[in-house]
């Protein structure tokens, strides 16, 4: 037993008139409000807490923030247990349950343990040297199931989080001293300023406020990216758990303090061993003694001032031991000063019970009773941030410390980040090598124990120079290698004492080794949190047609196409989708159907240059449409590739209404806008999405016009009167509306496109009139079959990113055009002019029966083998009674006719290749006849 | 040559083979006899081959070079640290559920040395063939992943398709919603490539490094190409800070630095380089068992064996070589981990990183000759060169000492942008691994 | 993520935007050789340094602009008009 709560009023952060209980390792642990469950757990005398993650070595809390590399904790139950949680970082609450990470079955009886045994077979990298054979799969399962720190939670996380985005002037990161001086003075000289502190308390808070800047606390800036932006995690607690600041700042002040650098001796990672700074705000914050007898280990003045401090809240200061000569700093009174010296052992395993110590100059040795090391090696500013903006650093050799050397626009680093500390809390002269020397080794009499470098992930001063001696020299291999730096503190205790050791093995300075790159984020972020809540249809919308409360009245069975929700089919009772959609393509071929085909692209494209510019675009020609006419385009990328197709239809000398596929409607528009304004800047052409304001009603089959007749449309859209492939304007209802005569399933077919919020009101017309008729709704799967009963194109489907106009038969005409369309020249090059290209062909079963596997195979034999083609749309057709199919075949229009083997996961199906349409070849059907 | 010895060591010779019984041994002596992974030379005035590029791709070529050709007059010269660039900034990826026969057979030969590379090099490179499953959202997915499976089949690699429950008892915490809340991409099937699966990038880096040193390469880090010899039209050998260097040929393996080098030599590349980001989480306990890709949500995602959560997205969105990505892209990516596994919201995002990743219009690799005599190239690997770094080297390795294209690359030159015959695979590699 | 200047909307999030790679590549006749096209389709200069690139403001107006954009520190130099030619430079961007 060490730590002890000091008597009141110790503590300027905790509330001792509201004590509380939690559970840590199934054991209960008395805390106040205010107390982290780090801070009560020492004040609970609980030395170990932890076991390390490789080695498993007992652990005890190190620091007193984000840099705890210790003390990882799982906190919560089920969907809010959280793995690798700092306990320094847990504010202690009545009721919580945490759990050591890294230990099984508990923390004193941890079988893993014995790792620590075989220490000397797992130095660094020891996994590239063994466990290949026979086979790494072997060892991979006991390797993964030793790995991890913690446990992730098996259930959805039920929390809520919320995001934030601001502008502002001037962001301060850093509410210390330094930070809230730059936060006084801007504010005061006028500038809008944000300043956000990581830690639950502001010391200046009523200044800060009355001057008016804008304060949040528990708020952690995890990155700085281009142009000003951060990004921040703030702890909020209640219904929100934490929120994500997204900050763009003209002007941003770093003010992120420094991180201890801990002394390197061997054994210093026994419970007890800890940051001179942590010890002495154990003592300031929480009322917190970290050990009844403590011996500061310093190489820095800093080291001074925390036995000081410790020594006036009353607690027993056994010894300093510096390894410098002098010091810049006064010892207090009555505390023994052991100069020049190092701590060469500590007694001790579960909990620091002693040292021994020895001169650097080699000597006697000379132990001290202790249960806690407060270790002052020295500072590391926190550059992180300035680094992650492209921020430079450079070594001052006096204090051993990298600080930021460059400027950077809109960015200064200010107080100890900036390597000003200030008369009062300076570091003095440190060495960057404080380790015991040889000589100070020798008098210790046996082999050292291990010098732990980086305390989470295992890594030892001997890794380092195994490193180092196998030429894992450069800063960054050493880190890889050893992995040193890449736990979950992300080495702000370690990486500069590691790169110090490397520079010491490799005859190199500090600054010859350098530092890793400092990446985002910060200090480790919830994933929930940076997701800013964008979970289901905040992670991407699904689109909804105007009509679609009608759909799900007619029972629709929803399915997402393209982006939006829209019917696939209507089930009726018994019925799966196949069997609801083969009876909903009959009922269409042989009565009536209505489709609602909202999501179809629609753009109108107006201006004088209007004709000239589509022409420009669409393979086909589109300046010869008479007005009221429409026609089929096939849009082509600068790669030749179809991309789109659509019926381009023209209202006007000037004015045309563009359809695209319901997938293709934004590219449509933005391929036409981007040819428009970086190309063809002088054509006078108005491009116009209208997608969404236009609702598409379908009606379709030989009775389509008899039931539009009976819903009182006018005479002039009858089938004599209109002919198929063109457009009117005409009004229903006191609605101005636009009907398209085309057929995307080969009957008679009407496109009625309205104002979006009358299509509800048109469907429940048609369907209250059509009852008579025999109308039923038709969902995409129907229209899916009947369009493959007539060997109809869908882009997407037949399509990939690969094929070409003439692949599916559309390259006649082109030869015979004028312009120079997008993509044309790529149809001139020698791949496009390959006779063994595939081509879309029809393809039946030859036992009139099995349906092709839609991505079934052709091939001369089993597979492996050479490809020949596969099927891309297959249904079984219930007007033919038989299934028909569509595929692309190496040079499949010359084959007609020919037996082809279609395999499917290493299942044959004879086939015979086939002309389309399956089904009324004539087009017969299209005029409402029969 | 600069040799790194520790004062205290004996003159025993070093310990050069790992094995568990070396390591054992090695113990016994506090590891002081192992020898330098690779030796850290200094640049000769001449070599019968110079290799631009220290990652990857780079190494593997001067192994190759070394062992299948007996080639060893060959230096790699690489700016930084090997394996510092793409190498060692992927999510570790190896698989070949390619689409068409030219890459299938590219990436599987790629795979099938992956099999064995840990013994070739005698350096575990822990590829863990825990298989790589494809997510299918929609029955247009189903459709296409039917085409993708039959495909490989054909091509003669391994594919299975599965159907929903399959898919769970693979990876249990995926998001399948439930009656209260429907998932928003539900998840009705998927295919899965079992002989894919994840490698450990450095060692494969190092790997190749200590096999092409052991076999008398020079391998000189910290030596950037800042121009090129030439001899009339032909290269001649390159420029650096650290001397001139000839070579009788000059490979450049420098992935998005492409464009650079041989703007230096004077030609262009059909290649644009873009940020690719990935990040790990937080290390726990085993949550996830295979390689999972949702091509709907633009993200996948595999467990590292030291536990962390790896996760990777699409491209950046425009032209960048400073090696870190935007906000706005990660969060999507997080968002997307966030819907797929809805139990591992609460880890943290530990680490992000980017690479600059040399992309192509029909995502395929160059590998060949460019228009400099002399002077070849192996880039346009875009998102997918790690899984690619044993083929690239050998058919690079193949066309230096033997001045003829290998089988497996022939598709994958620089003419094919002149006359159209892409091998596109912008379906199979719809978002990056 | 960085932020753009709309020469419309003023300065707007990153997120907004999208490039459409190198700006002011001519584009050949239909006479060009299969080079010549390929050169237009696909060969680019690529640099790590200054940029010219075309963005369009997709959220927003949805115009088209040139940017001079450096690629390793994505410090943005000048925004232009998509027809103006490349600011210090000669006639071709």
């Amino acid at each position: 037993m060490s730590g002890y709560r000091l008597a009141a009023p110790a503590g300027a952060w905790i509330d001792r008139n509201r004590p509380l209980r939690f559970s840590f390792d199934g054991r209960p642990v008395q805390g106040f409000a205010g107390d982290t469950v780090a801070s009560a757990l020492l004040a609970g005398g609980h030395a170990m807490v932890a076991r390390s993650t490789k080695l498993h070595r007992p652990r005890g809390v190190f620091a007193c923030g984000p840099e705890e590399p210790n003390a990882l904790l799982d906190v919560g139950l089920h969907g809010e247990r959280t793995p690798n949680t700092r306990a320094t970082e847990i504010d202690a609450a009545e009721g919580l349950v945490c759990r050591p990470g890294n230990a099984w079955p508990g923390l004193k009886l941890d079988i893993a343990a014995l790792n620590a045994r075989y220490a000397a077979l797992l130095p660094a990298g020891f996994y590239y040297k063994t466990f290949m054979k026979p086979h790494w799969h072997l060892y991979e399962p006991v390797i993964r199931a030793l790995a991890g720190t913690g446990r992730a939670a098996d259930a959805p996380d039920p929390a809520r989080y919320d995001a934030v985005s601001r502008q502002v002037e001037l962001l301060v990161i850093g509410g210390g001293a330094a930070g809230t001086q730059a936060a006084l003075d801007a504010a005061r000289a006028g500038a809008q300023v944000l300043l956000l502190e990581a830690s639950p308390q502001l010391a200046a808070a009523d200044a800060l406020r009355d001057a008016g800047v804008e304060c949040h606390t528990r708020c952690t800036v995890f990155g700085l990216y281009d142009h000003g932006l951060a990004a921040a995690a703030q702890g909020v607690g209640g219904a929100v758990r934490e929120r994500l600041w997204t900050i763009r700042a003209r002007r941003t002040i770093v003010a992120t303090g420094a991180f201890e650098r801990p002394m390197l001796f061997p054994d210093n990672d026994r419970p007890g061993v800890m940051l001179a700074g942590a010890v002495e705000q154990y003592a300031r914050r929480y009322g917190v003694a970290c050990g009844r007898r403590i011996v500061v280990a310093t190489a820095c003045d800093s080291g001074y001032r925390t036995a000081q401090a410790l020594v006036a809240a009353g607690i027993d200061v056994a010894a300093i031991v510096d390894a410098r000569e002098r010091s810049g700093a006064e010892a207090p009174a009555g505390v023994a000063v052991h100069r020049a010296s190092t701590i060469v052992a500590v007694a001790g395993k579960r909990a620091v019970q002693g040292v021994t110590i020895a001169p650097q100059a080699g000597g006697a040795r000379h132990e001290i009773e202790a249960d806690c090391i407060a270790s002052a090696g020295g500072w590391t500013p926190a550059v992180n941030l300035y680094s992650m903006a492209g921020g430079k650093l450079r070594w001052v050799a006096e204090s051993s410390m990298f600080v930021p050397a460059t400027e950077l626009p809109g960015i200064t680093t200010v107080g100890a980040c900036a390597g000003d500390f200030g008369a009062a809390h300076s570091p003095g002269v440190v060495p960057a090598d404080h380790r015991p020397s040889r000589a100070a080794l020798a008098s210790l009499g046996r082999k050292p124990g291990k010098v732990f470098v980086d305390l989470q992930a295992d890594v030892s001063a001997g890794d380092v120079a195994l490193a180092a001696r196998e030429g894992y020299r450069s800063v960054e291999h050493l880190k890889r290698y050893t992995t040193t730096g890449m736990a979950t503190d992300q080495g702000k205790t370690s990486n500069v004492n590691a790169l110090v050791l490397m520079g010491a093995q490799t005859k190199r300075t500090p600054d010859q080794v350098g530092t890793t790159r400092f990446r985002p984020p910060f200090k480790p972020v919830t994933l929930n949190t940076i997701a800013g809540g964008r979970s289901g249809e905040r992670f991407k919308p699904l689109k909804r047609m105007p009509g679609h409360a009608w759909h799900a009245a007619r029972g629709a069975a929803m399915e997402e196409f393209g982006g939006w929700l829209r019917p696939a089919a209507y089930p009726r009772a018994g019925e799966d989708l196949v069997t609801a959609a083969e009876r909903e393509a009959l009922q269409v071929r042989t009565e009536v159907g209505v489709f609602e085909g909202s999501p179809l692209g629609k753009i109108e494209v107006i201006g004088p240059d209007a004709a000239g510019f589509l022409d420009l675009m669409y393979v086909g020609t589109m300046s010869t449409l008479a007005v009221g006419g429409a026609r089929y385009g096939l849009l082509l990328n600068e790669n030749g590739v179809i991309f789109d197709d659509g019926i381009v239809g023209r209202l006007g000398p000037e004015h045309f209404l563009v359809n695209t596929t319901s997938g293709g409607a934004e590219r449509v528009a933005l391929a036409f806008e981007e040819w428009l304004q970086c190309e063809y800047g002088d054509h006078r052409v108005l491009v116009a999405p209208v997608t969404s304001a236009w609702g598409n009603v379908t009606v379709s089959g030989p009775k389509a016009w008899q039931l539009l007749q009976a819903a009182g449309f006018d005479a002039a859209l009858a089938p004599a009167a209109m002919k198929h492939m063109t457009l009117r304007e005409c009004s229903y209802g006191g609605v101005a509306m636009r009907v398209l005569r085309a057929s995307f399933c080969g009957e008679l077919g009407y496109e009625i496109n309205l104002p979006a919020p009358h299509t509800q009101a048109l469907l429940d017309r048609l369907w209250v009139v059509g009852q008579g008729l025999g109308v039923a709704p038709y969902g995409v799967e129907a229209l899916m079959i009947m369009r493959t009963e007539k060997g109809f194109l869908h882009v997407g489907g037949d399509t990939d990113g690969t094929t070409l106009p003439g692949d599916v038969g559309m390259d006649r005409g082109i030869a015979a055009k004028a312009a120079n369309f997008v993509g044309r020249r790529s149809l001139l090059r020698p791949a496009a002019r390959d006779p063994r290209r595939m081509q879309l062909v029809g393809l039946l079963p030859r036992d009139g029966r099995t349906r092709l596997p839609v991505g079934g195979h052709m091939a001369a034999s089993r597979p492996p083998a050479p490809i020949e083609g596969f099927v891309t749309s297959s249904h079984h057709s219930p007007v033919l009674g038989h299934p028909v199919a569509l595929g692309m075949l190496a040079n499949g229009r010359a084959r007609i006719g020919e037996a082809v083997t279609v395999w499917h996961l290493g299942r044959a199906i004879e086939a015979e290749v086939a002309k389309t349409p399956f089904y009324d070849p004539a087009g017969e059907r299209l005029h409402g006849l029969g | 040559m600069t040799a790194d010895r520790d004062a205290d060591r004996d003159a025993e010779p070093l310990r050069t083979r790992y094995s568990a019984w070396n390591l054992l041994a090695a113990s016994r002596r506090d590891h002081r006899d192992w020898a330098s992974a690779w030796r850290d030379a200094e640049p000769k005035a001449r070599y019968d081959v110079v290799i631009v590029g220290g990652g990857g791709h780079g190494l593997a070529t001067a192994y190759y070079l070394a062992k299948n050709h007996g080639v060893r007059d060959v230096c790699v010269l690489e700016a930084g640290w090997i394996g510092g660039g793409n190498t060692g900034r992927n999510t570790t990826i190896v698989r070949s559920n390619y689409l068409y026969p030219e890459s299938a057979r590219l990436y599987d030969f790629s795979l099938r040395q992956y099999e064995t590379l840990s013994r070739e090099l005698n350096f575990n490179i822990m590829f863990s063939q825990r298989g790589v499953l494809t997510l299918a959202h929609s029955r247009h997915d189903l459709d296409a992943q039917s085409r993708w499976a039959n495909a490989m089949l054909c091509n003669g690699i391994d594919a299975e398709l599965l159907d929903a429950n399959q898919v769970r008892a693979l990876e249990p915490r995926l998001n399948f919603g439930d009656a209260a809340r429907p998932a928003r991409f539900p998840i009705l099937g998927g295919f899965v490539q079992r002989r894919g699966g994840p490698a450990r990038h450095d060692a494969v880096a190092w790997g190749y490094a200590r096999g092409a040193s052991a076999l008398g390469v020079d391998i000189v880090q910290n030596c950037a190409v800042t121009g090129f010899l030439k001899q009339g039209a032909r290269v001649a050998g390159v420029a650096t800070p650290r001397g001139e260097i000839r070579a009788d040929k000059v490979a450049l393996a420098v992935a998005g630095h492409s464009s650079v080098l041989a703007g230096l030599a004077g030609f262009q590349l059909p290649v644009t380089s873009y940020a690719l980001q990935a990040m790990v989480s937080e290390p726990v306990k085993p949550v996830l068992n295979t390689v999972t890709l949702s091509p709907a949500l633009g993200a996948y995602w595999s467990q590292s064996d030291k536990g962390e959560v790896v996760i990777g997205g699409a491209l950046d969105h425009f032209p960048s070589y400073a090696q870190r990505g935007s906000f706005d892209v990660m969060q999507q990516v997080v968002a997307a981990t966030c819907e797929m596994f809805p139990s591992l919201g609460r880890l943290r995002l530990l680490r992000q990183w980017a690479g600059i990743v040399d992309v192509v219009a029909d995502s395929s690799p160059i590998i060949g000759a460019t228009p400099v005599p002399g002077l070849y190239i192996n880039c346009g690997w875009g998102t997918g060169g790690f899984k690619a770094i044993p083929v690239g080297g050998w058919t690079l390795a193949h066309q230096l000492a033997t001045g003829r294209v290998h089988d497996l690359a022939a598709p994958f030159q620089l003419e094919r942008f002149s006359s159209g015959r892409f091998v596109d695979e912008a379906a199979a590699a719809g978002i990056a691994h | 993520m960085v932020q753009l200047c709309c020469p419309w909307c003023g300065p707007r999030p990153g997120n907004e935007f999208s490039c459409g790679g190198t700006t002011g590549i001519a584009r050949p006749p239909l006479e060009c050789s299969d080079e010549e096209w390929a050169r237009y389709l696909f060969l680019r200069q690529n640099p790590k340094g200054e940029h010219a690139e075309r963005w369009r403001h997709g959220y927003g107006c949805g115009q088209w602009f040139n940017v001079l954009r450096d690629t390793v520190s994505h410090e943005v130099r000048a925004v232009y008009g998509i027809a103006e030619p490349r600011p210090g430079a000669g006639s071709s961007p």
